[in-house]
């Protein structure tokens, strides 16, 4: 068995005892990722895995680290939307393709500083828009469960390095489901923490709203190490929480006994595939032969969750990625004299069709005349979908449902499609609409042999019941 | 028919906080390009703004002063267009939840009567970047964003100016009232006071709007005065000769003394504002607000009006006295306990104005302080010193800094009071000016003039000028 198959606990351990380095899990890694490389169906889950970036990591980590830290050494790859200093930040954009990050962001700092060494950059959807990968400019990412697969997205490099044993374990970043729903699809642990628990500063921002950072890892409890190793008030960032972050950790392995869980109607309704419903109904079984009380829930204003979503986050990224325009930011493919040539030429150079296509959704939804039926409406929306999940945590700790309405699908198979592609958010979305923190965890699989993960939501900073939640799942199942 | 025009004012006021509006970075002018950046104000991408408490609170004691109501809910908005001296291709504004609304500022009209000018609102912005363009029109740009991300206090007023001259009262007042509060110095040179102004003409009477223009680009008070003049006759001649008005920018041109067109209402940006998600509301308690409320100091319009009944200025002193906070006290600190202000007032309008305009210097870093002025003032009212010896006096203080009292010692300044010896003078002068004396026996009353002159010069101006002037007229007009 190579290093690289290892989880962040028994990596730690090893490091711990002196019987491996950092380098070591490094070098076995890059074996991996080469030969997987040297494939025709290749993963391409990593858009750099720079060895030299790397040593001076380590390096890095030498220095500053005790063993006795969170992490002691293990190597974390990052979604490449995440700034880590002296590495290059695509966002797996052409216009990003030369950009190269100065600062680090609160959450690499935050990871350094428990023992993580941030190792090699992931593939994902361009500017984390999309659902299956397709659209980096880096070329599709594929699914070690089947190769034919998409392996979801936009987190889909993290999904992938992490189930194809290509990464010990990796951060991704969550903004509709971008954590969640790769995760599920390639069978992997993905938590999105409350929005505020983790900075968003340094993370490129997409939706600014919605996006957290989180841990996409092999088990819950790699889960929950990671989640503490990144979490906690930023300065930095004002619309960080600070709460204080919590020994998630602890909560693996403890009882759910006589912990209330809410079954949402909505989310079990047409579009839901059987084998994935069943799976899903299964490891409900799991939670209540656990003790768990299951209740029947409504969560009525579920149905506009997309449209909500749509309105809100395009328009929050047509104003986002209106800097890359090749004056200070972006790659500058024209020569001009004209001003406005400049600006209109670079972007349709730089810029991927589902990228265009939401910044000009967003576009039109902030302009005078459309504001108020689009963009008002939806943030009127948004307060309605959190008041729902507000009522409902009321009268439950916890609410599971399915990530998405299918398995992973064939490469190629929504491209042409976006609204269908949009429409299997329909499960994640609304959750970073409420803020929630919610996580995939494995739950089964299709008769396919496609992985389908169980979504677990908990209320505002209630983290600590997800993870008690999901390893009785990842334990039952 | 008769036009009158409508005129409201958008004035950008930088404020003069040590760091930026959304990071750390020195405000600090005049330095090398792109030295005051980082991650933030470069608009890198994941970096993320946060609130510079000082530009919050200097922007909160500003519409306090502009007798504003302060938010206690306001919000950052994004305004989004594409310029490259805007790294992240929009500014972080205040649109929906302005800080600061509904005030006022008091100016005086063409009648000398006060005039309420309304304020819409004064809200908090940051400043964007500076370009540099090449000499030669086909040359490179340059983008310097050290200035970007300075904190702005966008001021708009109520279309409640009708005349050119208004519109200059009210930039006046609004500068005055900014330096008061302390939160800029409105230097235009710097660009810490810009303007632009929209302007419409109506017959006299009508009660509907006429059609609005904008004009921008003007750099000093005076060329927004000029610029109104001329746009306000522009658009009345079109009228007249029965032409129609489009909604359009203007730009003032110096070289012209023209406003000229920019671009038309269709051309016009749309900055699809929206709430900026990085920022979270700035919830304010009414408490705080008072605390701040607290910290204003006695604006212009109030210290003027204290000055004429306390000090029993007159309206045009006062007005100049207080047209800066630092003169105002400078001023006020020179006249404690002392029982003819007015004179003193007439002395820092004339001769010390004279000095601080000459040298150009900071009145605070001035060498004569206060205290010294009054004391100078106190020697020439205990006769010590002449009017005119006390002149040659303060040149001397304001070259060395010493005291009066020690430069009239050193110099042996002293009036000479001792009438004996002015009658030792007076009888020589007499003796001297045989012909003069003629003269006045004659009748010729402008002679006695001239022998005071010729005591005076004698005495190097030290003869107490009074007791000079007794002694002769006693030894031409009472010995006979």
């Amino acid at each position: 068995m190579g290093l690289n198959e290892l989880t962040i606990a028994e990596t730690r351990e090893k490091i711990r005892n002196e019987e491996i380095t950092t380098l070591d899990i490094v070098n076995d890694l890059k074996e991996a990722i080469e030969e997987d490389n040297s494939r025709k169906d290749s993963l391409n889950a990593y858009i750099s895995f720079n060895m030299d970036e790397i040593k001076r990591e380590i390096d890095l980590y030498s220095k500053i680290n005790q063993k006795d830290t969170l992490l002691s050494g293990v190597p974390i790859a990052i979604k490449d939307i995440i700034n880590v200093k002296g590495t290059k930040t695509t966002c797996a954009s052409k216009i990003l393709k030369d950009y190269e990050a100065p600062y680090d962001a609160t959450a690499i700092e935050y990871l350094r500083k428990n023992g993580g060494v941030p190792s090699g950059k992931l593939n994902m959807d361009e500017f984390a828009m999309g659902s299956t990968n397709e659209s980096s400019s880096f070329g599709v990412v594929r699914n070690p469960h089947n190769r034919d697969k998409i392996p979801g997205g936009s987190s889909g490099g993290a999904a992938s390095a992490v189930a194809g044993n290509l990464a010990i374990a990796a951060l991704g970043s969550d903004t509709g489901g971008s954590i969640r729903q790769p995760a599920s699809m390639c069978g992997v642990f993905g938590i999105k923490p409350t929005y505020g628990r983790v900075s968003r500063y340094g993370l490129v921002a997409y939706a600014s709203s919605f996006d957290q950072i989180g841990p996409i890892t092999k088990t819950v409890m790699d889960g929950a190490l990671l989640l503490e190793a990144i979490s906690g008030h930023d300065e930095k960032d004002t619309t960080s929480a600070n709460v204080k972050t919590e020994k998630y950790s602890q909560y693996v392995g403890q009882s759910i006994k006589g912990k209330r869980i809410g079954i949402p109607e909505e989310y079990f309704g047409d579009g839901l595939e059987e084998d994935v419903r069943l799976s899903v109904e299964k490891s409900i079984d799991v939670l209540k032969e656990a003790g768990a009380i299951i209740k029947k829930i409504n969560l009525k204003y579920t149905k506009y969750a997309i449209a909500t979503y749509y309105i809100i986050a395009t328009a929050e990224a047509s104003s986002n990625l209106a800097r890359y325009d090749g004056i200070r930011y972006g790659t500058r493919f024209v020569k001009t004299d004209d001003l406005d040539t400049l600006y209109r030429k670079n972007r349709s150079i730089g810029f991927g069709d589902e990228v265009k296509r939401r910044i000009l959704l967003g576009t039109f939804t902030l302009s005078s005349g459309y504001y108020d039926a689009y963009y008002l409406k939806a943030q009127k929306v948004r307060t309605l979908i959190r008041e729902d999940f507000k009522t409902a945590f009321n009268g439950v700790d916890i609410i599971v449902t399915p990530v998405t309405p299918k398995a992973a699908w064939n490469i190629g198979q929504m491209v042409n499609d976006p609204l269908q592609m949009y429409l299997s958010d329909i499960y994640t979305v609304p959750i970073n609409i409420a803020g929630l923190p919610a996580a995939s965890v494995p739950c089964g699989k299709t008769s396919e042999g496609l992985p389908v993960g169980l979504q677990i939501i908990a209320y505002h900073f209630n983290e600590a019941d997800i993870f008690r939640a999901a390893r009785i799942v990842e334990e039952g199942v | 028919m008769n036009y009158e025009a409508v005129i409201g004012l958008e004035i950008h006021v930088q404020l003069n906080t040590k760091t930026k509006t959304f990071c750390g970075c020195s405000t600090s002018f005049g330095e090398e390009p792109n030295t005051h950046t980082c991650p933030v104000c470069l608009g890198l991408p994941g970096a993320l703004p946060v609130l510079n408490r000082e530009a919050l609170h200097k922007a909160i004691l500003a519409g306090l002063a502009l007798n504003c109501e302060v938010a206690e809910y306001s919000v950052f908005a994004r305004k989004n267009y594409f310029y490259p001296d805007l790294p992240k291709a929009y500014q972080i504004s205040q649109y929906e939840y302005p800080i600061n609304k509904g005030g006022y500022v008091v100016i005086k009209d063409a009648n000398g009567k006060e005039k309420r000018i309304g304020i819409t609102r004064a809200h908090l912005e940051e400043d964007a970047g500076k370009l540099i363009h090449d000499e030669d029109p086909k040359g490179p740009s340059y983008v310097d964003l050290n200035r970007c991300g300075t904190p702005l206090l966008e001021i708009v007023s109520e279309p409640d100016i009708r005349t050119p001259d208004e519109a200059y009262n009210f930039l006046h007042a609004i500068k005055e009232i900014m330096q008061y509060v302390g939160v800029s110095e409105c230097n235009m040179e710097k660009g810490e006071l810009r303007v632009d102004v929209n302007i419409s003409v109506r017959p006299y009477g009508q009660k509907e709007m006429g059609i609005k223009h904008e004009i921008k680009n003007m750099n000093s008070f005076a060329n927004v005065k000029r610029a109104l003049e001329y746009e306000m006759k522009r658009q009345v001649r079109v009228l007249r000769t029965g032409g129609t008005l489009k909604q359009e920018t203007r730009l003032f041109d110096q070289s012209k003394n023209a406003t000229v067109p920019m671009r038309t209402k269709e051309e016009a940006h749309d900055y699809r504002y929206f709430p900026d998600p990085d920022l979270v509301p700035v919830i304010l308690k009414k408490e705080e607000i008072e605390e701040i409320r607290k910290e204003l100091p006695e604006l212009p319009m109030a210290k003027r009006k204290r000055f004429i009944e306390e000090y029993k200025l007159t309206e045009y002193d006062a007005v100049n006295i207080c047209s800066s906070k630092k003169l105002a006290d400078y001023f006020e600190n020179a006249v404690r306990n002392y029982k003819n202000p007015k004179k003193i007032a007439n002395w820092i309008l004339s001769e010390m104005m004279r000095v601080i305009k000459e040298g150009e210097i900071d009145i605070e870093d001035f060498i004569v302080k206060p205290e010294m002025l009054r004391e100078l003032f106190e020697i020439m009212d205990s006769g010590l010193i002449s009017g005119k010896i006390a002149k040659e006096v303060y040149d001397e203080m304001v070259k060395t800094g010493k005291r009066a009292s020690a430069i009239v010692k050193e110099k042996g300044l002293k009036q000479v009071v001792d009438e004996d010896e002015i009658g030792k003078v007076v009888e020589e002068v007499l003796k001297e000016n045989a012909d003069a004396v003629e003269d006045i026996k004659k009748g010729k009353k402008n002679a006695f003039g001239f022998l005071m002159g010729q005591i005076m010069k004698k005495t190097k101006g030290k003869a107490n000028p009074k007791l000079a002037n007794e002694i002769l007229n006693k030894r031409l007009f009472q010995s006979q």
